[in-house]
């Protein structure tokens, strides 16, 4: 009895208890969590340059009350929503087209390959230039990041669509468009899916990089200017609130793939 | 006279075939798949084609079905030249094509869709029939991800039967399950279809599966693939799992096996 519980644990990918799979990460949160304590409050590290968690904690809850907080988390989600939504009403029925009908794929895929290599990052100055500092800017800077790379994940979640599938409607005397909306789109659904929470993690980076650069509200914008101010602490917990907010939206994401998914072929 | 069928005795030889292969080569390139084959399908006739894998046996189905131009020669359904995938010939593949975000129920009723003049409730009165004639009553709320693959194939059976084509084209279609499994789908694709008789094209690498359930059996010869011998299986209906111990059905397998193997 013993022997084979001990053989079996040793096996690789032995799965957890659904115990022991939350546990498991709590524990490393917590020992980075004390690690950090350590090095900040028994005094090693200047805490102007790495302030201790309590004081994070505190410069956060100072925020919060003064209303600073909530005002910032509102106005990224906002523009992260508009600018996010925008690159998806526009990239999948692209994508879609691309992976069924070969003339669009070869006319399209290179020119999005090629867009898709060019840095976000140096088109920053251009769209200051462009739309200003507001949120349109914002906007911009969100859809160039996700939209390109979105076409192609999407293309290629439809070309995974099994040919036999879309023989299937040609023999059932089915039109080109009813084919596609009504076998191959939700078919693709969810590949789809997962190409919209991966690339949604992406639009948060790049809507910190558009507010850090030139804003005058936002999570970002705070970021910049508690830097002038050395606010580290400050600094700090606001990343840890972007963590937690792309954190919590992904699990949102995959939480409502899993429930609306779960009857399609190969997903658990 | 006996009330036995045949099945392979027709009435008249000119009546339109169902199914006309007229001198049909195909080749992928540089790769001669099929070669000058003729071939006719009558009215409610099961067919057979069995043959090496590689011989291109189911590429002679997809150009049936219009999934595929031959490179030569033609085919014509009911008299008329197939020129692309329709209504009249439903194919039934060997990866069953299900729609997993259906109920067994709407996964058949999907394919009533087309047929004119069909309210929402006879489709469904339809298809609840089909899948009772493949035994999956209780299972019309059930989605495909639930099933098992033997059942998987019989829903797919079911759906391509309730349209009423005029010819089934069936790919490998039990190639996939284990051999018990394929062996209760033999039997029942049978019962189903001496209650209910339709011109039936299958495709098969099985060849005692193509001898219990077929009329005629058609062998290819390996790559590329010519008519290596045309068979009529002379066999009582209904068909019975005794009659594969006779000796009259195992000198059918038996024979078209050396045909398959004498290279």
């Amino acid at each position: 009895m013993a022997s084979t519980k001990r053989r079996r644990s040793r096996r690789l990918r032995t799965p957890l208890s659904r115990g022991q799979r939350i546990a498991a990460p709590l524990v490393t949160f917590a020992v980075l969590l004390a690690l950090w304590a350590l090095v900040t409050e028994t005094g090693m590290v200047d805490p102007l340059f790495l302030p201790s968690p309590s004081a994070v904690a505190q410069a956060l809850v100072d925020q919060a009350a003064q209303g600073a907080l909530w005002t910032d988390i509102g106005t990224s989600v906002y523009r992260i929503t508009v600018g996010y939504l925008i690159a998806v009403v526009m990239a999948v029925p692209l994508g879609v087209m691309m992976g069924v009908n070969e003339w669009v794929l070869s006319a399209v895929e290179p020119l999005m390959d090629f867009i898709r290599y060019m840095p976000v990052v140096a088109f920053v100055p251009l769209t200051i230039i462009w739309a200003g500092t507001d949120d349109l800017q914002k906007f911009l800077i969100i859809w160039m990041g996700t939209f390109f790379q979105l076409v192609l994940l999407v293309c290629d979640a439809v070309m995974q669509v099994p040919q036999n599938l879309i023989d299937f409607g040609e023999t059932l005397g089915m039109r080109k468009h009813d084919i596609i909306t009504r076998i191959v789109f939700p078919s693709s659904l969810p590949r789809i899916w997962d190409a919209l929470r991966v690339s949604l993690g992406w639009a948060w980076t790049w809507l910190v990089v558009a507010e850090l650069v030139a804003a005058t509200s936002g999570l970002g914008y705070r970021i910049t200017v508690s830097q002038r101010y050395f606010a580290t602490d400050v600094i700090i917990g606001y990343v840890v609130v972007l963590g937690i907010l792309g954190l919590f939206f992904d699990q949102v994401m995959r939480a409502i793939g899993k429930r609306a998914f779960k009857r399609w072929e190969g997903r658990s | 006279m006996s009330g036995t069928d045949t099945g392979n005795t027709r009435t008249a030889q000119d009546v339109e075939p169902r199914i006309g292969v007229r001198d049909v080569s195909m080749s992928f390139g540089e790769l001669n798949v099929l070669e000058h084959i003729d071939l006719d399908f009558h009215e409610n006739e099961f067919v057979a084609v069995v043959g090496a894998s590689g011989c291109g046996k189911s590429t002679l189905l997809s150009i049936i079905g219009g999934l595929l131009e031959p490179t030569q020669g033609s085919v014509t359904a009911a008299g008329q030249p197939v020129t692309g995938p329709g209504r009249d010939r439903g194919i039934v593949f060997q990866q069953p094509a299900l729609l997993p975000w259906l109920s067994c129920l709407n996964n058949v009723e999907f394919a009533l869709r087309g047929e004119e003049g069909l309210s929402k409730a006879e489709r469904l009165e339809i298809a609840r029939r089909h899948l009772a004639d493949v035994k999956l009553s209780g299972f019309e709320d059930a989605y495909p991800n639930e099933l098992s693959g033997g059942m998987k194939q019989r829903l797919a059976l079911a759906r391509s039967l309730s349209y009423r084509p005029s010819v089934l084209l069936m790919d490998e279609p039990f190639g996939a399950l284990d051999a018990l499994t394929r062996q209760e789908m033999q039997i029942l694709l049978t019962q189903v279809w001496e209650a209910n008789r339709m011109t039936v094209m299958m495709v098969t690498h099985d060849i005692e599966e193509a001898v219990f359930t077929a009329d005629r059996v058609v062998v290819l010869t390996p790559r590329p693939g010519r008519i290596r011998e045309d068979i009529a299986i002379d066999l009582p209906r209904p068909r019975t799992q005794e009659m594969i111990a006779t000796e009259r059905f195992q000198s059918y397998v038996q024979h078209i096996w050396d045909l398959i193997h004498e290279g």
